[in-house]
């Protein structure tokens, strides 16, 4: 055994061992009444015990031995749910131990507003990161730990941020666009950062993220609320069940015992499900965690299972991040290489992806080097020229958008090739993007630039439309390009030139029109359309205000992660279900082992529903109260690791879910109960 | 069973199914407010009626205005059938000159009537006069009927319509339903079944010399007119006190046939009208289908029951299963199978006598009840009963399909649940807890006059169809004194508006939400899958509630005679 895994034996052992202590703190009432279902259990314990009590002292209703078996079992039953509970809870609070150390307090180079020069030296003073409010500068270097979460405001640097996502390649993070937050306990690896802190001492993400894996913040989510109203229902009936049999048998001729009457009334009420519910939902949440998704409320992770409209953006989820060079097109006669060769002299400096993809074609295709030529003289893109290129040796050799290419050619007296605005459109039409490039003036062909989707995309957006949910990219791009890309990613829809407010327009139609949308977003410019989502993934590397809008943040900011956010939704809300089936359709064969026998004085007739054989009266009621116990502990890691989803049909997943929960719940404790029988008749215990 | 058996409820079935898809669609236009074939003649009646009653019938409710509507109009029924009761013997049309009726029996047959449950105290052509039975009895048996379709359109329109608070007008319901539908209906069975010889007339009792000594007194009465929209409303109370086993209240085996007929048609038309004005016929007919297979099978265990011969008295000789307690008329089969069909439906009228049925043939009505009046059911209770199961069904469903649950496109939330959860809940406790201080005092104990496990099914049962709104009575019971008239009317009150309101407030929750959109991942309610699985929550639901209590009754007697 490695030291590794020794050591996490131990943590394990740790963990289970504080589980442990923790299911019998729970046993406040107090802390019991918030699950109505084990709170009925608790108090049927309870009412056991004392019996049990009254028994020692001569006053039992039933054999001493007897009682005391039930009211140690019921305590059991009520024990093993909060031990679920604690077991999930656990996992977080291991989670949040490891998030906390990087909190820890550290000194803070507090930077007055005041100074005019932002850069590594400007004037400040040391702090405690605690003193940081709002809206205060500070200064961090290369070696630092970030005291607070803020937004950078000048600087570049590599940041490790281990401490909150486990990864331990830095990331780049600089001033402006859409890497410009931070988070505190961070560590610096390079250079310096002045930032603004963007939440005061106590409400940063980190604080945020350990209030939630611990789940100290954790409401009931609405669906679990209405679970809980549905197994309160159950358990009123159950209750009023049991209560009036005392009546209707004390008219039959034999009152029922007490002890009889709560261990029935524990077997029925649905303590599988009511025993697990909140292990389900903790655990819901820590798969989330385990996928390096913080989701910001338990709400959005129920949410997700519903979604039926994914947004995702074009560039960086769908197709590789950016274009590439996949064909040269020479027009007016001239051979491919010649344009080739223009083309990879113009990008020798652009150092663009696009620029790369250029040399890097030529030297594909055409086996052509790079070569710097003397006295070459670069032209770098600017807004103004919208245009790159090289001059040497009087030759001038430039590339840019077709437009922008024909007017230049155009206003210095030139015309263009006949056959160049047809391979431009056919280029277009495709869903490329074309350059054209040009020598002294005169065009010499069009490089094909294309996107690049990524691959298997395909695959999983049919998944996704078999668990029907559709799929709309949403680009920048004019509708033509955007159609040929969206018909080759296999998406349902697409949104081309879409600005911030088309966005939000999008989602908003799609909400009215009843569905549920989920998107994923990093910039600034996304803020408002994630605010407006039902399932808003924010990537770790977006700006501050994206990452507030959001109700999840990715921290592997890997914008196809939604898929995976939406299945875990879906096994939350599965794995309730088939629980709440599984627990009720176990109460049938309950029945058939206490109802004979709780009247087997009364009615010995009844005895020919007893076809499980149970050896007597007692054994039975006492098989079914230990499986009703065993059951719940058995379900645990079925609870924590969540009812596996497929995407198939609703229709398929329900008729298997039913085939395992429904009929395997109906079948189950008819074994189970016969061999706890079996077992306490072989050990001599009834 | 023969195959006799089979061809006349193949042919019941046959009959009652053609005549699903051109009432349910009939009623359905009624609903929307379409052109029908009665326009013509109901329309200015209609017109009449509003402007009398000074009612805007364009004017829609929120769904409290419409329970508070369906209350009132209830409240002011209720003391109008207490009233005519006690106060007969100062009123016209009562040949026999009877007495004002005891106030505890005037409750109690007040509550029944007005719950649609026909629960009877009271023996009718001993103790009403024609004008109580009329303008009670008969009234009452229109517009209970009415209410309770009233409530079930409220709620197809709260899943019809989106963010919208309003579910109609109870007013106009109420109208459209007796004027449209009730009343056309019961003119033409009352018709049918004069011309089989049930007695329409407002002569006296009659006497007549019998073949032995001395003379007989027969009771006439208007009693067809009655025994129509008793039959068609699931009313179920009797002009006579042995109701539909009485010659002159079913005369022949068609007029048994009408009357069965009408008892199960327009629960089981409602289903389509359901299906047509949600806009998929599919979602009715399944549930449709879903009755029906619960019925269908309980039919087999009654029929296989009664058919078996208690073996006590074949031993004796006597062969052919259990005649006791059946017309000669009518036989094992059609006995069987009114007494199902009246029990899944909310009817509660009969044709033979529950008590004598074997064990389990009695098991089968008892336990029809205690599902809800949901298999089929009373008129638009039963069917607003049945989609409150369908809720839960669809709630813990849609879990396992990975979404909150949604039926037709409305989420089903915390809010539904609470009411659908009431819904069920409250038949349950009103039946085992009426049962047990039945059995618990000495006054619910005085009247038993069976012994031990069959005594106490009596009193099970006298409270499963009282909480269930059904009025069957398994006799043995004497239920007419302050105790059970008080506790018995208590029961009916309970569980009729304790689930008519929470279905509103349903109603007006689905009307208030945005609809959802069907998708791949959308659980689809007309699959057969779907139809198994409803049938499995209404049927565990229905044991795990009951299974202990009939346990100490009809099961345990069951395996008394059968040992």
């Amino acid at each position: 055994m490695t030291t590794q895994t020794k050591k996490q034996t131990q943590m394990k052992q740790e963990m289970y061992r504080r589980a442990v202590v923790e299911s019998f703190i729970k046993l406040n009432p107090r802390w019991m009444v918030r699950n109505p279902v084990m709170f009925v259990v608790e108090v049927g314990s309870v009412l056991t015990t004392i019996l049990w009590i009254q028994a020692v002292f001569g006053q039992g209703e039933a054999p001493t031995g007897f009682i005391g078996a039930i009211a140690l079992w019921l305590w059991f039953t009520v024990l093993f749910a909060n031990f679920s509970e604690a077991v999930a809870e656990g996992r977080g609070k291991a989670q949040a131990e490891s998030l906390r150390k990087a909190r820890q307090d550290t000194p803070a180079k507090k930077v007055s507003s005041k100074v005019e020069t932002f850069d590594a030296n400007a004037k400040h003073e040391i702090d405690s990161s605690t003193a940081l409010r709002k809206d205060d500068l500070y200064l961090v270097v290369a070696g630092d730990i970030l005291p607070a979460d803020g937004e950078i405001v000048a600087g570049i640097a590599s940041v490790d941020e281990s401490a909150v996502t486990g990864e331990s390649a830095p990331v780049v993070r600089e001033a402006g666009g859409d890497r410009s937050a931070v988070t505190g306990g961070t560590r610096l690896l390079s250079d310096w950062l002045i930032v603004k802190v963007s939440a005061d001492p106590g409400h940063g993400f980190l604080d945020r993220m350990i209030s939630m894996v611990e789940g100290a913040k954790r409401q009931k989510t609405p669906n679990e609320i209405a679970l809980n109203i549905l197994l309160a229902g159950f358990t009123i009936i159950f209750l009023v069940v049991c209560a009036t049999l005392l009546p209707f048998s004390m008219y039959s001729g034999g009152a029922i015992t007490i002890t009889v009457l709560v261990a029935l009334l524990v077997c029925l009420i649905p303590t599988t499900i009511g025993g697990l519910l909140s292990a389900i939902g903790i655990a819901g949440m820590d798969r989330m965690i385990q996928r390096n998704v913080i989701a910001m409320s338990g709400r959005a992770v129920e949410a997700a299972g519903d979604v039926d409209v994914l947004l995702l953006d074009k560039t960086g989820t769908i197709t590789l991040g950016n274009r590439q060079a996949v064909e040269f097109i020479p027009v007016n006669g001239i051979n491919a290489q010649e344009l080739a060769e223009a083309a990879q002299l113009a990008s020798l400096a652009d150092e663009t992806p696009e620029g790369r993809s250029i040399v890097v074609l030529a030297k594909e295709k055409f086996g052509l080097r790079g070569q710097t030529m003397e006295k070459m003289h670069f032209v770098p893109f600017t807004a103004q020229t919208r245009m790159s290129g090289v001059n040497f040796n009087g030759t001038s050799i430039r590339k840019g958008a077709p437009d922008t290419m024909i007017e230049l050619i155009q206003s210095n007296g030139g015309t263009t090739a006949s056959d160049l605005k047809p391979t431009v459109d056919s280029i277009a039409r495709t869903g490329g993007t074309p350059l054209v490039v040009t020598r002294d003036n005169q065009a010499l062909g069009v490089i094909h630039l294309k996107d690049i989707v990524k691959g298997g995309m395909k695959e999983r957006f049919a998944h996704l439309r078999k668990m029907g949910i559709k799929t709309v990219m949403i680009t920048g791009d004019n509708p033509l390009t955007a159609a040929a890309i969206a018909a080759e990613a296999g998406v349902d829809d697409f949104l081309a030139q879409a600005t911030p407010e088309a966005k939000l327009k999008l989602i908003r139609e799609y909400q009215t029109g009843g569905r549920l949308v989920a998107m994923t977003g990093d910039g600034t410019n996304d803020a408002p359309a994630l605010a407006q989502a039902d399932v808003a993934v924010a990537m770790n590397t977006g700006t501050q205000p994206a990452r507030e809008a959001a109700n999840m943040v990715d921290l592997d900011s890997n914008p196809t992660k939604l898929i995976e956010i939406v299945e875990i939704g879906k096994q939350l809300l599965m794995t309730r279900g088939s629980l709440t089936t599984f627990s009720l359709a176990n109460d049938v064969a309950k029945y058939f082992a206490i109802i004979p026998a709780a009247f087997a004085a009364t009615y010995p007739q009844l005895q020919a529903l007893n076809f499980m054989k149970l050896a007597t009266p007692e054994s039975a009621i006492l098989s079914a109260v230990i499986f009703n116990a065993l059951i719940i502990i058995a379900l645990i890691p079925l609870a924590l690791r969540g009812v596996p989803y497929r995407a198939v049909g609703a229709a398929q997943l329900l008729r298997d879910n039913l085939l395992i929960y429904g009929l395997g719940g109906l079948l189950v404790p008819f074994i189970g109960i016969k061999l706890i029988d079996m077992l306490l008749v072989v050990f001599g215990l009834v | 069973m023969n195959i006799y058996d089979w061809l006349q409820i193949l042919f019941y079935l046959t009959v009652l199914f053609a005549l699903v898809k051109p009432l349910g669609g009939y009623m359905a236009r009624v609903y929307q407010n379409e052109r029908v074939i009665l326009d013509p003649i109901l329309g200015p009646v209609e017109r009449f009626v509003y402007r009398a009653s000074g009612i805007d019938s364009k004017a829609e409710m929120n769904w409290k205005t419409y329970a508070v509507a369906m209350l009132l109009f209830n409240a002011i029924g209720l003391l109008a059938v207490y009233f005519l009761q006690r106060m007969q013997v100062f009123l016209p049309l009562n040949p026999q000159g009877f007495g004002a009726v005891t106030p505890d029996s005037s409750w109690n047959t007040a509550t029944s009537f007005v719950t649609n449950t026909n629960w009877q105290g009271y023996g009718g052509e001993t103790t009403m006069s024609y004008l109580t039975q009329m303008l009670a009895m008969t009234v009452q048996n229109f517009v209970s009927a009415a209410t309770g379709m009233a409530v079930l359109i409220a709620l197809i329109r709260g899943i019809i319509r989106h963010n919208t608070k309003e579910v109609g007008n109870f007013w106009v319901d109420l109208t459209r339903n007796t004027l449209y539908i009730l009343v056309p209906l019961a003119l033409v069975l009352a018709l049918a079944l004069v011309s089989q010889g049930v007695v329409q007339t407002f002569n006296e009792s009659q006497t007549v010399s019998a073949l032995q000594s001395g003379g007989q007194t027969i009771a006439v009465g208007p009693a067809a007119s009655q025994i129509a929209i008793k039959q068609l409303g699931t009313n179920g109370g009797g002009f006579f006190n042995t109701n539909s086993a009485h010659p002159l209240e079913n005369a022949t085996p068609f007029s048994n046939f009408l009357e069965m007929l009408a008892l199960l048609l327009i629960s089981a038309a409602l289903c389509y009208t359901y299906g047509k004005m949600i806009g998929d016929t599919r979602q009715g007919w399944s549930l449709l289908i879903a009755m029906t297979i619960v019925f269908v099978s309980l039919l087999g265990v009654t029929v296989w029951s009664e058919k078996t011969a208690n073996p006590a008295i074949e031993a004796l000789g006597v062969v052919g299963g259990n005649m006791e307690g059946k017309e000669v008329r009518f036989g094992i089969v059609n006995s069987a199978l009114w007494a199902t069909a009246t029990t899944s439906v909310s009817n509660g009228a009969v044709n033979s006598m529950l008590d004598s049925y074997m064990p389990l043939g009695g098991l089968v009505p008892m336990w029809l009840m205690q599902l809800g009046e949901i298999i089929f059911g009373g008129v638009g209770s039963g069917l607003y009963g049945m989609l409150a199961f369908v809720i839960i069904a669809v709630f813990v469903a849609g879990l396992m399909v990975g979404r909150t649950p949604e039926y037709l496109g409305k989420k089903i939330e915390a809010y539904e649940m609470k009411m659908a959860s009431l819904i069920i809940l409250i038949p349950v406790i009103v039946t085992l807890v009426g049962t047990s201080i039945a059995l618990m005092s000495e006054a619910g104990r005085a009247t038993i006059f069976n012994p031990s496990a069959h005594g106490y099914s009596e009193v099970l049962y006298a409270f499963s169809s009282t909480a269930a709104n059904n009025g069957s009575a398994f006799a043995g019971l004497g239920a007419n004194n302050p105790f059970y008239n008080t506790a018995l009317g208590l029961a009916m009150l309970i569980v009729r508006f304790w689930l008519a309101v929470p279905v509103l407030a349903i109603a007006g929750a689905l009307a208030n939400k945005k609809k959802t959109p069907v998708s791949g991942g959308t659980l689809p309610t007309h699959t057969p899958l779907f139809i198994g699985w409803l049938i499995g929550v209404i049927v565990i639901v229905g044991a795990l509630s009951y299974l202990p209590a009939l346990a100490l009754g009809p099961i345990v007697e069951h395996l008394m005679i059968f040992k």
